[in-house]
């Protein structure tokens, strides 16, 4: 009578084994860079001196300057970039939903296309143009930002094309606008809070990849997170690794996080 | 339509027998609790009941898409109780998603054939005849997206019965569909059904749906069958307040019970046997069993204000406050012909008198 | 026209580039039209043709396994509560591994299986002979292992949608109608997957075939993979008469990516009109 009780029970201990498997696949290299950055190279044995290191934040600008100053232009380049894709993508979206529909397929087209185009590609297409960039605007990395908004646009695109179709654009600025409201208006205090999911994830999903990024940096020579990461590890294994590491779960707590983020908005 | 089978149809149904079915969720929910139903050859039963009274249950039980855990299954005199589904001979029509989706219609309704190794010209004339029975000839190269919610139930009927199964189930298939395609898809699933002679059973939460097609109808509350009767048995003889209130409308009167009658709206209303002892009571009396006139027009009654007249196509519906001292302030609801909803007006003084019908009474508390 | 600023940007960051390479590719160093830089690619001396090979073979195998593992891993998932910790620890864990960085997954493997690399020498201390650990750093062992980390997730987040697509409705309507679990899925759950899998698979061969960082970070010396040749003209010095070779390579990449992009849009479609309704 229960051949359905042992068939669940079968297909759970089946999916328990699967996900146990590919989980030790995932974790042991992770495990590999806790192992390595723990390892005391002078004495043997166990040490957390490079974990308190890289948390030392003088030290670290002391000793390791061009990490910080990776590490910093990061963060920079991170800002930037979810600023400059906000104000370009909102506007532009909400426009062509509300007034310009013909332009919806043209503007699709264009925010996927960087899927096409890969970073590799882009960055060889990008030098003449990067030369007038360094020409007006100087070296600075954070003008790498300019080339990171087209990496990000096809995942910020969807993130915030799925939420201008749940909320009803067209209802709600044809109120506000009825009421007196100028679009400026309608773009800051109508359109965008009522977005907030959407642009809450386009954001996460867009300093991911910054954090993330390393052809464009690389091949333009200027020095973000993971170029000084590269570079470090050329010369200070263990303390390279641990940035990795380090990156790698502060990535995985922000993501994990958004996912209940999510689920509550939407009810 | 609660037409009996006719004979020649009785004689290809299967007759069923679900004795004291139980089915316990998560340690203690009891989803069933003792269900026994025994189904003629033929016959088409529906269990009626609000969500989460195991309607749906006692279907999947039957069908074998969950276990038993108390209680045994036969069909056609056979224990089916261990019997896995692909092997019960069963045909089912879901709420939603019946179709595959990457097969057309005809290779929907071709694919329980296929299984059964029929060889390819016997398998498109089924299909084919199927089909046409469902009234989709036309259909049969569609994919379920390119058809509306209706036609893809009647393919869905069409795939179920191909198979000629001893027992057809159907679990509210009706009910993810609007209101006019529901009323003439019924009526088709019961001359089907009285075409093809399986013995069915029909799981919906809307009592008109039940009435209307079913030969028997099983009112089901908490995992148990409350009553288990035909459509007319179960409007006129409800044998407990649950059944008197959830098939068809109630009013709900404070009256008086003696003598095995309700004193109710200046009259008195013959009671049916399982109601309230002597004493106050509540009698359970509906919109047609209530008349109406404008004061004035002589007969006795009960004082009332009307609060709204509504014209509902077929018939009228009066709704008014009583305003005598048995049921001052109560809400009765009074059928009219669709013809006098127009004489009354909101605020109009009228009486309402019990017409004599029978009604269940139940206790105050 | 509230659209323009989008519409400039988008033009000197994404269509200029663009046309620079698909453009650059045909001209010369003096801007005139010329085939020579596609000649330097196909020629005899030309390391790119293997180089081209390498990363198809590259992303084909990783592209499959990827694909065949982290489906297996969707289903698995798909199976747990809809709302539970498991399910959210592992999407977001392969969020993380997907996109996140290839540097730190190089520094993960060559922690892990590096001549120190604590399994190298756990290993070692078993008594195994593990060899050298050169194989690490070749684009037919270690890249391919390395690559298969980031791939098994990628697909577990674009097929998972698939997956938890499949109605339930469906399986119990071939029970009912008398199929087995292997009819179920070699003519109901199968077919109804399979265009998302394609799909989901060109997509893993377009992640492998564009993948740079973790390349980099992995190899060193030699560029046996396009994008690592690619790279190298950013560096190496510019013979007369190839300047534009780097553009005609990665004119060669979008050609690549390109098709089996466009052959991916078109089964997505398919896929979404079944699983959608």
């Amino acid at each position: 009578m229960s051949t359905r009780h042992t068939e669940r029970r079968k297909r759970a201990t089946l999916r328990w084994i699967v996900i146990g498997l590919t989980l030790a696949f995932f974790l042991v290299p992770l495990y590999g860079m806790l192992e390595f950055t723990t390892r005391d190279l002078i004495n043997g044995g166990r040490t957390g001196r490079v974990w308190t290191t890289l948390f030392d934040v003088s030290a670290v600008t002391e000793r390791y300057p061009a990490l910080a100053e990776g590490f910093l232009a990061s963060m920079a380049l991170a800002v930037f970039t979810v600023v400059v894709m906000l104000l370009l993508l909102v506007p532009t979206m909400t426009w062509v939903r509300l007034r310009l529909p013909r332009l919806t397929r043209t503007v699709e087209f264009i925010c996927l296309l960087p899927l096409t185009v890969p970073a590799i590609v882009l960055v060889v297409g990008l030098t003449p143009v990067y030369a007038w960039v360094t020409y007006l605007l100087g070296e600075g990395t954070v003008w790498l930002g300019l080339a990171y908004v087209i990496l990000v646009l096809p995942y910020a695109y969807r993130s915030l094309d799925a939420g201008l179709r749940a909320i009803d654009v067209k209802t709600l600025s044809e109120a506000a606008r009825s009421l007196g409201a100028s679009w400026l208006r309608v773009m800051w205090q109508i359109v965008l809070p009522n977005l907030r999911t959407a642009v809450l994830s386009a954001s996460f999903l867009s300093v991911a990849l910054v954090l993330g990024e390393f052809t464009i940096a690389n091949l333009f020579s200027r020095k973000n997170l993971q170029v000084a990461m590269f570079e470090l590890g050329k010369s200070d294994g263990q303390l390279s690794v641990a940035v990795g590491l380090a990156s790698l779960v502060f990535a995985f707590v922000v993501l994990f996080a958004m996912s209940f983020v999510g689920r509550k908005e939407k009810s | 339509m609660t037409a009996t089978p006719s004979p020649a149809a009785t004689a290809r149904g299967t007759e069923v027998r679900l004795t004291d079915l139980t089915r316990v969720y998560a340690g203690s929910v009891r989803a069933l609790d003792g269900f026994t139903l025994h189904m003629a050859p033929g016959e088409f039963i529906a269990l009626l009941g609000p969500s989460g009274c195991g309607k749906t249950t006692a279907l999947r039980l039957l069908a074998g898409l969950e276990d038993a855990d108390g209680g045994t299954i036969e069909v056609g005199g056979r224990d089916v109780t261990s019997i896995p589904t692909n092997k019960r001979d069963m045909g089912m029509v879901f709420q939603a998603y019946s179709l595959f989706p990457h097969m057309t219609a005809r290779q929907n309704v071709e694919f329980g054939l296929q299984l059964r190794r029929q060889d390819k010209p016997t398998r498109h004339t089924r299909a084919a005849q199927m089909l046409e029975l469902v009234g989709l000839s036309k259909q049969a190269d569609r994919f379920a997206h390119q058809m509306s919610g209706g036609q893809q139930q009647r393919v869905a009927l069409a795939r179920a019965l191909a198979i000629e199964p001893q027992v057809l189930l159907l679990d509210e298939p009706l009910s993810a569909l609007d209101a006019k395609v529901r009323t003439q898809l019924r009526d088709e699933i019961r001359r089907i059904q009285l075409e093809v002679g399986t013995t069915t059973l029909f799981v919906t939460h809307d009592q008109e749906e039940a009435l209307a097609v079913a030969d028997r109808v099983g009112v089901m509350n908490a995992g148990r069958l409350e009553q288990l009767a035909s459509p007319a048995e179960l409007y006129k003889n409800p044998a407990t307040p649950f059944v008197a209130d959830f098939v068809g409308l109630t009013n709900r009167l404070r009256c008086t019970v003696s003598d095995g009658r309700a004193r109710v709206l200046g009259g008195a209303v013959p009671l049916l046997s399982g109601s309230a002892g002597d004493g106050p009571a509540i009698v359970l009396v509906r919109p047609e069993g209530v008349t109406i006139a404008p004061v004035g027009a002589g007969s006795g009654g009960a004082p009332a204000a009307v609060v709204s007249a509504s014209f509902l196509g077929a018939s009228g519906k009066i709704v008014a406050r009583l305003e005598s001292s048995e049921g001052v302030g109560e809400l009765v609801s009074v059928q009219v012909d669709n013809t006098d909803v127009t004489a009354y007006s909101p605020g109009q003084q009228v009486l309402l008198a019990p017409r004599g019908d029978a009604a269940l009474a139940v206790s105050a508390s | 026209m509230g659209v323009a600023p989008f519409f400039v940007y988008t033009t000197v960051f994404l269509l200029i580039p663009t046309i620079v390479v698909v453009v650059g590719a045909f001209v010369d160093g003096s801007g005139r039209p010329t085939l020579d830089n596609v000649a330097a690619l196909a020629g005899d001396n030309s390391s790119f043709l293997p180089a081209l090979q390498h990363s198809v073979i590259l992303s084909v195998v990783t592209a499959l396994a990827g694909a065949v593992i982290g489906a297996v891993l969707a289903y698995a998932v798909s199976t747990a509560r809809p709302d539970g910790m498991l399910k959210r620890f592992i999407t977001s864990l392969c969020g993380v591994l997907a996109q996140f960085g290839g540097v730190a997954l190089a520094f993960a493997f060559m922690a892990t299986f590096s001549i120190q690399g604590f399994l190298t020498v756990w290993l070692n201390s078993l008594g195994m002979d593990t060899g050298s650990s050169i194989w690490l750093y070749q684009w037919d062992k270690g890249l391919m292992l390395v690559y298969l980390y980031f791939q098994i997730p990628l697909m577990l987040i674009v097929f998972l949608p698939a997956v938890e697509g499949i109605k339930p409705q469906w399986r119990e309507a071939t029970e009912t109608l008398g199929g087995t679990t292997w009819i179920y899925w070699t003519q109901v759950a199968g077919p109804i997957l399979l265009p998302s899998f394609i799909g989901a698979t060109l997509l893993l061969f377009t992640n492998a075939f564009s993948a740079y960082a973790t390349a980099a970070a992995l190899i060193s010396q030699a560029s046996p993979i396009v994008p690592l040749q690619i790279a190298g003209t950013f560096t190496s010095e510019v013979i007369l008469g190839q300047e534009n070779v780097g553009k005609a390579m990665a004119f060669a990449m979008v050609v690549v990516v390109a098709l089996v992009m466009w052959a991916y849009a078109w089964l997505d479609k398919r896929a979404s009109r079944w699983l959608v309704r």
